[in-house]
């Protein structure tokens, strides 16, 4: 069983790549389970077909304590039985939901969420690495590899450093690798080139593409991933790419996060700095 | 040994003692710690109110401690919200001697304790609905209740619950004081700052908020008194033979309205300055209530602070005073004179809280006895600057000691009695020697004031002449 980590800054196509990649290892044969690590709880609505799910932190807010949770109450099977789990979570501004998604993540491993037939599990997790809470899935005896989605936009790249750094503690005291970069394509200018370059800076690779299509969104709107919505559309088979890359992926590394100065220089080597 | 000889036997001491230490320990001990030496200056100070060093058992608390523990737990008729999970609560309940009279559950809340009990899920969604709930409850369930105190534990601060907005909603709500504390316990490096936080509470949402009060030419206030055995009960009652009212004490048996009105005194009289001089220093910049600081433990201080007191009022007061002072001295030489035989020259090293290492030295050398080593757990420079002129030449100084440091100190300059709080009691008791608590007064006292003198020598006395530890023998000695 593989676990893996998707990070990136909040609105870059977390949620999205990861449905559309774990569809496309569904239909390669894997069992893959989604456990979503987001107080929003959109990661697997375009799996159910259906916004949020009951979510554990929500169940168990309302039975009083998690205890009182039972594991099919919240772990619950959609497209090409991908089995899907929200760990839920406040509101925004209140509460702690770093707190709820190690409770959560603590809960599905003591309730055998992932059973022996289990290829795959994805943590689709919410932003940046804020505290510790968000890091819980990459903490001992959890996701070993990591990918991290970005743009070739200033803000995703500052993220995708920033989250690089996290990696790095962990990397030191655990067995946490970063995967690569997957490039969410927000068409700027020398995109592929800018995150070739900073992977290469951060010591990975950038595993893949993804080129923009507004196949997407319509998939999106009917909650649905491409393939389930439009199995033949070429945006679909670029999911598919990114599925066998990560499928095959050996080249696993600890990442050299990149001060503020050369994330700088870097952008101006590729002319963004002057727009 | 020549006065001399102890300065160069105690300093020696405190250099072996700190010696096991790694060399960064060591340097940051060493200006914790001094001997009163009056030809050097240097051992006139000591470094305090700092960063205890991490990996040494020290006997100082929390934030929340000093803000529910010391100052807002006495207030007997407000009820005091431990919010958060159970332990601070818990582990905070009934464990301080801070007597109040009144019925309980009615008028006196302080027997009771009060806590939101936090669960997991409060902390991941939050816990200002729960505290909404609570709030509601304890409104429902004690409608005498004048006020609510919510006092934050850790992960009330950690998670940024608004305490403040659901303080507010249910103040309107009910129309009575709910009074948010910031106290959360990683807050500062001592109790010491949760005092100065509880005083900002009072500050902000009771003092001058209350119905008011005609001011008499002989009001005044208590502050700073949390009558541990009934102290601040002997004090009232012995400023009252001096012809003065007492209407507030803060915040031993004290009320809300006592809060509310502090200001509106003729005086305000100051016992415990470490946890209490933020207020008195608000209320002389804000309202011009003037204060005075005093000390009623053993008669020398106890006259001293009588005289300082009368001479703050009129004739009337200062010749009632006299009369006090000279029908108590001479019960007072009666009861010296009876234990003279037995406690003269007996040695005592304390070490407690943020006032009686100083405020206790006086009714120890009225005994005739002779404190060798005192410190505060969380004094300031301000409270070192007026002890060490009122300590002997030669004394041990010592700022946040450490068990070992403090253990060791006692076992190389053998006091006859050591006067400490519950963590250091059966240390000390099992090591053979006397022992008496200084934070509780072991379940006895009062210790203040005429009355609470004749107790303090007797305990001094049964604890230092019982023949206990010449009875019982270690199974490895016999």
């Amino acid at each position: 069983m593989r676990q893996i980590a998707i990070y990136g800054k909040g609105g870059i196509g977390k949620s999205t790549t990861t449905q559309n990649t774990v569809v496309a290892l569904a239909e390669m044969g894997r069992k893959v389970t989604i456990v979503g690590c987001d107080p929003k709880a959109d990661s697997t609505r375009l799996i159910l077909h259906s916004k949020a799910q009951t979510t554990v932190m929500d169940l168990a807010r309302e039975r009083g304590t998690v205890e009182d949770v039972e594991l099919d109450e919240v772990l619950v099977q959609g497209y090409l039985g991908v089995k899907c789990a929200e760990s839920g979570g406040p509101e925004p501004g209140v509460g702690c939901a770093g707190r709820g998604v190690i409770t959560a993540i603590n809960f599905l491993e003591e309730n055998g969420a992932y059973d022996q037939d289990t290829d795959y599990v994805f943590y689709d997790v919410l932003g940046d690495v804020v505290c510790g809470g968000f890091a819980m899935p990459i903490r001992e005896n959890k996701a070993k590899e990591i990918y991290i989605v970005t743009s070739g936009e200033m803000m995703a790249m500052y993220a995708a450093n920033n989250i690089s750094k996290g990696i790095l503690k962990y990397a030191t005291t655990g067995t946490v690798r970063l995967g690569g970069l997957i490039c969410n394509s927000r068409q700027t200018d020398k995109e592929m080139e800018l995150i070739e370059a900073l992977a290469k800076g951060l010591n990975t690779q950038l595993i893949h593409f993804i080129p923009r299509d507004n196949e997407v969104q319509r998939a999106e709107v009917r909650k649905m991933t491409v393939i389930e919505y439009n199995s033949t559309h070429p945006q679909a088979d670029q999911y598919r790419q990114l599925a066998n890359k990560i499928e095959n992926n050996t080249h696993m590394t600890i990442p050299t996060p990149l001060t503020m100065d050369e994330l700088e220089d870097l952008m101006m080597k590729f002319g963004i700095m002057d727009m | 040994m020549s006065i001399k000889e102890t300065k160069e036997f105690r300093k020696q001491v405190v250099e072996d003692v700190l010696d096991i230490y790694p060399e960064k320990a060591k340097k940051n001990r060493t200006k914790h710690i001094a001997v009163k030496d009056d030809d050097n200056c240097a051992g006139c100070a000591v470094k305090s109110n700092a960063k205890t060093v991490p990996g040494v058992m020290t006997a100082r608390g929390c934030a929340y401690a000093g803000a529910k523990g010391v100052v807002w737990g006495p207030v007997k008729d407000i009820v005091h919200i431990s919010h958060g999970p159970v332990g601070c609560g818990f582990y905070s309940w009934g464990n301080r001697r801070n007597l109040a009279d009144g019925e309980i559950g009615v008028d006196n809340f302080v027997p009771f304790l009060f806590t939101s009990d936090f669960q997991e899920s409060d902390i991941i969604y939050g816990g200002d609905k729960k505290l909404e709930t609570i709030i509601r409850e304890v409104v429902d369930l004690f409608p005498n209740a004048k006020g609510v105190s919510v006092l934050s534990e850790c992960p009330v601060g950690l998670i940024g619950d608004d305490i403040e907005s659901v303080a507010r909603r249910m103040s309107k709500e009910f129309e009575i004081p709910v009074i948010p504390v910031r106290c959360e316990g990683f807050r500062g490096i001592s109790q010491s700052l949760g005092h100065h936080i509880a005083n900002d509470a009072i500050r902000d949402h009771l003092l001058g908020t209350g119905p008011g009060r005609e001011v008499g030419p002989y009001d005044i206030g208590i502050i700073g008194d949390y009558n541990i055995g009934g102290d601040a009960w002997v004090s009232k009652k012995l400023l009252e033979e001096c012809g003065l009212n007492v209407v507030n004490i803060w915040t031993g048996d004290s009320t809300m309205e006592m809060l509310q009105n502090g200001h509106l005194v003729k005086l305000n009289l100051i016992h415990c300055t470490r946890s209490m001089n933020y207020i008195v220093k608000h209320m002389e910049e804000t309202y011009g209530t003037p204060w005075l600081e005093f000390n009623f433990f053993g008669p020398t201080k106890i006259k001293e602070s009588l005289l300082k007191i009368a001479a703050e009022f009129d004739n009337t007061i200062m010749e009632k005073t006299l009369k006090v002072i000279e029908k108590y001295e001479g019960q007072m030489a009666k009861v010296i004179e009876s234990y003279k035989t037995r406690l003269a020259g007996k040695t005592v090293m304390l070490y407690i809280g943020g006032l009686r290492p100083r405020h206790m030295v006086g009714s120890y050398e009225d005994l005739g006895m002779e404190v060798i080593g005192t410190g505060y757990e969380f004094g300031h420079k301000e409270d070192y600057e007026v002890t060490i002129p009122d300590l002997k030449d030669g004394t041990l100084i010592y700022d946040d000691v450490t068990a070992y440091e403090l253990e060791e100190f006692v076992k190389k300059m053998k006091p006859d009695l050591v006067g400490s709080g519950i963590k250091e009691k059966y240390v000390f008791e099992k090591m053979g020697l006397p022992f008496r608590q200084m934070h509780s007064w072991d379940y006895s006292g009062p210790y203040q004031g005429y009355e609470g003198f004749p107790i303090f020598a007797k305990d001094m006395d049964m604890a230092i002449n019982s023949p206990t530890w010449k009875i019982i023998k270690a199974p490895w000695t016999k």
